[in-house]
């Protein structure tokens, strides 16, 4: 057996044994930080999920009950404005990217400061729409703060439109074209049908991405602790609303911001696998 | 037969009229959609534009009022008299000093992680484990922020922070490091939140660029007798570094700007300690708690901080994106 073992073998073979039980139990503790926080939210948050929370409004502090109707219609709204202004953009600009201008200069350009908007931190989008937006309008407002998350989605959308255009066969273009049928023709009903699997995922991940953002929102949309579906005041929402009842001592305020927590979280986990499951199935067709 | 040409021939005049008009429609509606995602294409570039505009509007006030000793003074106090005397070193200290601690722990463990899914772990477990650590970075940072008061914060500084205190009271330059009093809010809390939130960004870069490897190389280097580790260290890492450095420059650029989970547990202070055990503060984290309430020129040095943080992560992702673009050009190649 020791003539199959050069020298310093064994001392190796140790070496490789404890790196390899650290990179198990690195592995461990990524997932056991997933684990956490999830246990967490849920131990703090079940109890204060209740129909009350999707039926009622914030209550004023020092109350009892209440929910957080307005929060969760706020940010119902502001994300469905968001990814109506961004939604569009994004899928025009990563098909101008992918169909029209792929050997350009300028798409090299674009993907590359687009990439670099994609992880730009958030607060500076608030900061930019509060300049560009709320003061111009002074004063916060709804539409601000879905301005915000549109700009957010923008990015995001690029990515995956032109990623997913770019895996379309250039063959069916062709096939298309030689039929006669105009460019943006071969566009809209060829290249898009051929990848909407694609291009819905990058619209749930665009929602996933937006839903929870806090940080652009806290100066935009500001907050509101009333029923108010007016774009140009301060609209509530959600996270904003988590954020100022979490920093509160009011017991009932701290039980709801758990609560609006955990209904985030397990929102946004939800698209997250639903986009990740969507391509994964479009991938092993 | 001239009676049947004649209306023919018109008719077929007719219909060549009314091709034209047709294809004239397809044309300017072909032209129009072009236009459009052009447009659309080039905003994207008008973004970043009116991000850059709108911060140098804002921050000029105080550009004007404090110039480069805005760099260097660690005084924020916005309420001085006569004139506020604000420095924007605390919190671009915080925010460098935070990222750099959060990349230290994030980059061995999320190597360790990406080692673990390509070369250890059975198939069968890849894609949900790979799909767990990814879904870390699904979580909104509002979030991590809560778990990191209520839970991490108290737990670190009951148990963690006491034994390093105690650890390197005697050694020198370390006992200012690790010095106490625990503290539930400190750079050290908001390092470790960073680390667990860019985590997932590491791990699947790093096992994206670590599956670019030809095999024939792993293989040849296992096939003369290497361990794993030596293959990964001398095969893959080797093949790999440009793609690992990129990713690790991503991360770090998510690290410098991230928000909500910082203002949470770093404490909210401006001045400078040595000890990471010490509240500190971040230019994020400043802005978050600060810019809602905050008028005139104190408005101004938090959009000037915000100047500098995106200026700052810019140049970091644009690193993080040349590497990538030069290690995809390669796997490519």
């Amino acid at each position: 057996m020791n003539a199959f073992s050069p020298p310093g073998y064994a001392a190796r073979k140790r070496v490789n044994e404890i790196i390899m039980g650290l990179c198990v139990a690195a592995t461990a503790l990524g997932l056991v930080w997933l684990f956490l926080i999830l246990v967490t939210l849920l131990w703090n948050g079940i109890s204060g999920v209740s129909l009350a929370v999707f039926t009622e409004m914030t209550p004023p502090p020092n109350a009892h009950g209440g929910g957080l109707l307005n929060a969760i219609v706020g940010s119902l709204i502001m994300t469905a404005i968001g990814i109506a202004i961004g939604g569009p953009i994004g899928l025009f600009a990563g098909t101008y990217m992918a169909e029209y201008g792929r050997h350009e200069k300028l798409t090299t350009v674009i993907r590359f400061i687009n990439d670099i908007l994609l992880s730009a931190p958030s607060i500076i989008i608030g900061l930019f729409i509060y300049g560009a937006v709320v003061v111009p309008m002074h004063g916060f407002s709804g539409i601000a703060g879905a301005l915000a998350l549109a700009v957010i989605v923008i990015p995001v959308v690029v990515r995956t439109t032109e990623n997913m255009l770019l895996l379309v066969p250039q063959q069916l273009r062709e096939a298309a074209a030689g039929l006669g049928v105009p460019r943006s023709k071969v566009i809209r009903d060829v290249a898009y049908r051929a990848a909407k699997t694609g291009l819905i995922t990058g619209g749930l991940l665009a929602v996933a991405r937006i839903s929870g953002e806090t940080a652009p929102l806290l100066f935009t949309a500001l907050s509101n602790q009333f029923w108010s579906i007016d774009l140009t005041k301060e609209m509530a929402n959600l996270p904003v609303t988590i954020n100022n009842f979490i920093n509160n001592p009011d017991p009932n305020w701290k039980r709801l911001a758990w609560a609006g927590a955990l209904i985030i979280t397990f929102a946004v986990l939800a698209l997250n696998i639903a986009a990740r499951s969507l391509s994964s199935r479009n991938a092993s067709k | 037969m001239t009676d049947m040409t004649l209306p023919a021939q018109a008719d077929s005049r007719a219909s060549a009229a009314n091709k034209q008009s047709v294809l004239e429609g397809l044309r300017t509606r072909d032209r129009a959609f072009f236009w459009l995602t052009r447009l659309s294409a080039l905003l994207v570039l008008a973004i970043l534009g009116g991000i850059i505009v709108s911060l140098v509007i804002g921050a000029w006030p105080a550009i004007k009022a404090f110039g480069f000793n805005f760099l260097t003074v660690q005084r924020w106090a916005p309420n001085a008299q006569p004139e506020p005397i604000l420095g924007g070193l605390g919190p671009i200290y915080g925010t460098l000093v935070s990222s750099l601690i959060a990349m230290a722990i994030a980059v061995p463990v999320g190597l360790g992680i990406a080692i673990f899914l390509t070369e250890l772990c059975p198939q069968k477990l890849r894609q949900p484990i790979a799909t767990a650590v990814e879904l870390l970075a699904g979580i909104p940072s509002i979030i991590y922020g809560m778990w990191g008061f209520f839970v991490l914060g108290p737990f670190l500084a009951e148990h963690f922070q006491p034994f390093m205190i105690k650890t390197f009271e005697n050694v020198p330059v370390l006992q200012d490091v690790f010095k106490g009093p625990a503290s539930n809010l400190s750079l050290f809390n908001a390092s470790l939140v960073l680390a667990i939130m860019v985590l997932p960004f590491i791990t699947s870069v790093a096992r994206d660029v670590f599956l670019t490897v030809p095999p024939v190389l792993k293989e040849a280097a296992y096939g003369v007798g290497c361990t794993t580790w030596e293959v990964m260290r001398n095969v893959v890492l080797p093949y790999t570094r440009v793609g690992v450095i990129g990713g690790v420059m991503l991360a770090l650029g998510r690290a410098l700007g991230e928000t909500m989970a910082v203002t949470f547990v770093i404490g909210n202070s401006f001045k400078i300690s040595p000890s990471i055990f010490a509240p500190s503060t971040t230019i994020s984290a400043a802005i978050a708690s600060e810019f809602a309430e905050a008028s005139d020129v104190h408005q101004s040095a938090l959009i000037l901080l915000g100047l500098l943080l995106f200026v700052l992560t810019f140049f970091v992702l644009a690193i993080a994106r040349l590497l990538l673009m030069r290690a995809e050009r390669r796997s490519g190649a």
